[in-house]
């Protein structure tokens, strides 16, 4: 090379700083995290594959849950691997144990046959209006909770650039739930050397004729120290096995938990897990799904003792696709269904108690003879969080966040007061 | 028309090996057209086991695993036996990964080898899944290959025959609740016990998933009993060499289990399809390949994948059209998408997935891994891990998937350690006029003649807005 150039070494913190010097076009904000929402905390866990909602939230007080699910059912709570007792019809896998002892702490809602609008069975559009909050897979670039988070702050004035802080994915890329006008941080456990700064203010010049580029190293830069003290031990080496997904969830977890910590830290982070789809083998007390349920349950876990003081104003929610076939297949395993389970658990939850109203198991109640029922739209539940604890009002999330969604009600009282 | 030869060699192909860009510039769409004959041949000298040859080895494996666990004397030593199957098929998984990235950097037939890799996605298997570790390459290897070139329901077939495919979605236990083997096993009960008879049903994953992703699309008029009905038919299909009711055929390849078999006339989309047995489900495939909505399905992700997330519909209709005009004789299909104007405007509208990144940049820089490891490395890196998709829907083809700013960080930072062996003795500015021609912009050339070192250099050329796209 014709030309060199010592540059000393810069800090990161000092490398944002002297970047603007550099480059005239670069315009990096000098106030990070200006955060002017309230204290509450949201997480969203997305549970991809569709998790069997009557093994993990197994109805053992039906007459047709064990006969239907066979082997892989559940036995009632007292017997050797019974479920975690809830009430009289409903009880959680054994693998739940910090999901049950949030119960019994009055943390946890357990939401059963509930689903979203969705009633065909395909993964892919059940994701998308599991995310989308509207009626149907397509139609839409953006997700629900970008347009709540966009609605949050509607009435503030903030630069697009100091909005971006609201809300962090756990993963390298943003999932649709929150796609769209609000800027997203993305940012995964998987442990990356410092890259060498020149180079980044180089790249920086060089995207200034590129808006789409540039807007995304600019977040990329400014997230870099993002709880990164705290987050640098459970960083996943990169050469990690494809058979870890159980540790992954928990990596994601505490990550979110150091970022949501950091010093005026985001209030809303989504994290993802797949390996949920269950078509052959799938165990019972024990087997492929328990071994997924204790990952969860350990994820979850982590994610309280993280946040720490952080917890008494979080909810978390967790959320599938659809529901499994109430029925074992011919392989052990069970196939796409309808409605399914979800958890809203957090210090800031009014838990000890099931939402459920039980269509029951029996052959005249299942839908197309073969799926639970659902009897509850999960929007009414994300409508109930998005009011109570990010307090949006029912207005905006009628006509913004969730069109078309009149029928289903706002679920009052999840949060606590 | 403008920049003719980059279009077809960085879109159409893998990006530009030196040398390249000049040997397509007599004639592009010639040069495409050529591409699209015969077998596409894996380039490299990687030597691969045959898929049947890997589940042996695995059977053998897990049978080994189980003795072991019963002889073990303590907990310690039953967990040490996992050791044995993953030993059976990691080094299988390691090759895969190798060859693919060889071929993709060496290859002199790039289309070609771009299409083994749409059609692979298309047909997604992933390597995470227990009963197929080891395996997922062969899907791409010996089905998809062979078919690239040919009509569209011969690649179905071969695909869905496939051991490696019948496995991923659980195909090979399905049953028929009236087949042979289920009465006979319903009469050996018949008698009171104590323990209740297993069950034998059908699982309805490889019937759903064809119907969905592969042929129809999601809304191309099926419904659930479609879906059913059809898992009734693909009963039987199933890998040779399994034991007690999946003894028989050869061991590790395609056999059709009769007694597996539902029995019987069943009704498919409003056609009914007599009983035949395999054929019955040979018939269907055939159905499926010439219906209009897996057409337009086809030709709508083709059109998505070679031109823009957003598939302009002209270039969609003609695609699907010449899909139906052609019975889905897939040279002629490509040469519709060849032919369509929307293909050849200048602006380059697909950000590169990961996949794209790493394989253009092995070209540019003229460079074949190593080892698997390097390959594995990258692509952990980029999340974008090989064969290993986490569904069989594949890797998103639209850049939200792949634009995350956390992601863009992690292509900086293997950009700068690929680079980084290029410190003193390469000559950046040649490296980008080979691999860009005219896509090279005056402001990246000038960065690089600024930058610090000739890693820096490289670095910011495979970082350029132009590299990052196609």
């Amino acid at each position: 090379m014709s030309l060199h150039r010592s540059t000393p070494r810069l800090s990161r913190r000092r490398f944002i700083q002297a970047a603007g010097a550099l480059t005239a076009s670069t315009v990096l904000p000098s106030v990070l995290f200006a955060r002017t929402g309230g204290p509450e905390r949201l997480v969203v866990v997305i549970l991809r594959g569709a998790l069997d909602g009557l093994a993990a939230v197994p109805p053992h007080g039906d007459p047709d849950y064990a006969r239907l699910h066979r082997e892989l059912a559940i036995a009632p709570p007292g017997s050797a691997d019974g479920a975690l007792a809830l009430d009289a019809t409903f009880g959680l896998h054994p693998e739940l144990q910090f999901l049950h002892e949030r119960h019994t702490a009055g943390e946890l809602i357990v939401f059963q046959a509930a689903a979203s609008p969705y009633r065909d069975r395909s993964h892919f559009d059940g994701q998308n209006v599991l995310e989308n909050g509207l009626m149907h897979p397509l139609g839409s670039a953006d997700g629900w909770l970008n347009r709540a988070i966009a609605a949050r702050s509607g009435h503030a004035t903030q630069s697009s650039t100091a909005m971006a802080e609201r809300a962090v994915a756990i993963a390298q890329n943003v999932p649709l739930i929150l796609r769209g006008d609000v800027p997203v941080l993305s940012k995964s456990p998987i442990a990356a050397p410092d890259v060498d700064e020149e180079l980044l203010a180089r790249l920086q010049d060089l995207y200034s004729k590129d808006d789409w580029l540039s807007a995304r190293l600019s977040e990329a830069i400014q997230s870099e120290h993002l709880g990164a003290a705290e987050s640098e031990a459970q960083a996943i080496p990169t050469l990690a096995g494809p058979r870890a997904p159980v540790d992954r969830i928990t990596a994601a977890a505490r990550m979110a938990a150091a970022i949501m910590r950091s010093d005026g830290g985001p209030e809303v982070a989504v994290l993802e897990a797949t390996g949920w789809d269950t078509h052959a083998n799938q165990g019972g007390a024990t087997g492929v799904l328990a071994q997924r349920l204790r990952g969860l349950d350990a994820a979850l876990r982590a994610l309280g003792t993280d946040l720490g003081p952080l917890w008494g104003q979080t909810a978390v929610l967790v959320m599938t696709e659809f529901g499994r076939t109430a029925a074992m297949n011919g392989t052990r395993g069970t196939d796409h269904g309808t409605g399914g389970c979800a958890f809203l658990v957090g210090g800031a939850v009014r838990g000890g108690r099931v939402i459920a109203d039980w269509p029951g198991l029996g052959a005249a109640s299942l839908l197309d003879s073969r799926d639970l029922k659902p009897t509850l739209d999960l929007r009414s539940v994300f409508k109930g969080v998005l009011d109570e604890h990010l307090h949006i009002d029912a207005k905006t999330l009628a006509a913004r966040v969730f069109p078309d969604s009149t029928q289903a009600r706002t679920l009052d009282g999840l949060i606590r007061a | 028309m403008l920049l003719q030869p980059e279009i077809a060699v960085l879109r159409f192909g893998l990006g530009a090996r030196p040398g390249e860009l000049a040997t397509a510039a007599s004639d592009p769409r010639a040069w495409l057209l050529a591409q699209t004959r015969g077998p596409a041949e894996r380039a490299g000298t990687t030597e691969l086991a045959p898929s049947n040859e890997i589940f042996e080895a695995l059977l053998t494996a897990r049978e080994e695993r189980r003795e072991q666990r019963l002889e073990a004397a303590t907990p310690q030593e039953a967990n040490a036996a996992g050791a044995i199957v993953r030993e059976a098929y990691q080094p299988h998984y390691r090759a895969q990964v190798l060859a693919r990235a060889a071929s993709a950097a060496l290859t002199t037939q790039p289309f070609g080898e771009r299409l083994v890799h749409f059609w692979a996605n298309h047909f997604a298997v992933s390597a995470d899944k227990g009963t197929i570790h080891g395996l997922a390459g062969t899907l791409e290897n010996e089905a998809i290959r062979p078919h690239v070139n040919g009509r569209f329901v011969e690649l179905l077939t071969a695909v869905e025959q496939h051991p490696c495919m019948i496995a991923f979605l659980d195909n090979q236990n399905s049953v028929g609740a009236n087949s042979v083997a289920a009465r006979r096993a319903a009469a050996r009960f018949a008698a009171p016990t104590d323990r209740a008879p297993r069950r034998f049903g059908i699982n309805e994953n490889l019937a759903r998933e064809i119907l969905e992703l592969h042929t129809l699309g999601v809304g191309g008029g099926y419904r659930q009993e479609d879906v059913t009905s059809f898992a009734e038919i693909l009963t039987g299909w199933s890998i040779g060499g399994g034991r007690g009711r999946l003894a028989g055929g050869a061991a590790g390849k395609f056999n059709f289990h009769a007694e597996l078999h539902e029995p019987g006339a069943k009704m498919l989309l409003g056609k009914r399809y007599a009983e035949q047995g395999q054929a019955e489900g040979e018939a269907v495939l055939t159905d499926l390949a010439a219906h209009p909505s897996t057409a337009r399905f086809l030709a709508t992700k083709l059109v998505r994948h070679f031109i823009a997330d957003d598939p302009p519909p002209k270039a969609v209709e003609r695609v699907a059209r010449a899909y139906l005009k052609s019975g889905g004789h897939l040279p002629q299909v490509y040469a519709a998408l060849i032919d369509s104007p929307e293909a050849w405007e200048p602006q380059a509208r697909k950000f590169k997935t990961p996949e794209d990144f790493v394989f253009s940049t092995l070209r540019a820089l003229e460079s074949t891994p190593s080892g698997a490891q390097e390959v594995i490395h990258a692509f952990d890196l980029m999340s974008q891990r090989q064969y290993t998709p986490g569904s069989p829907a594949g890797w998103a083809d639209t850049a939200a998937s792949w634009d995350g700013s956390d992601a863009l960080m992690h292509r900086v930072l293997w950009a700068s350690q690929t680079a980084g062996r290029f410190r003193d003795t390469a000559r950046p500015t040649e490296i980008a006029d080979a691999a860009l021609g005219g896509r090279l912009r005056p402001e990246t050339a000038t960065a690089m003649r600024r930058a610090s070192t000739g890693g820096q250099a490289v670095a910011l050329l495979l970082m350029s807005p132009e590299f990052q796209r196609r």
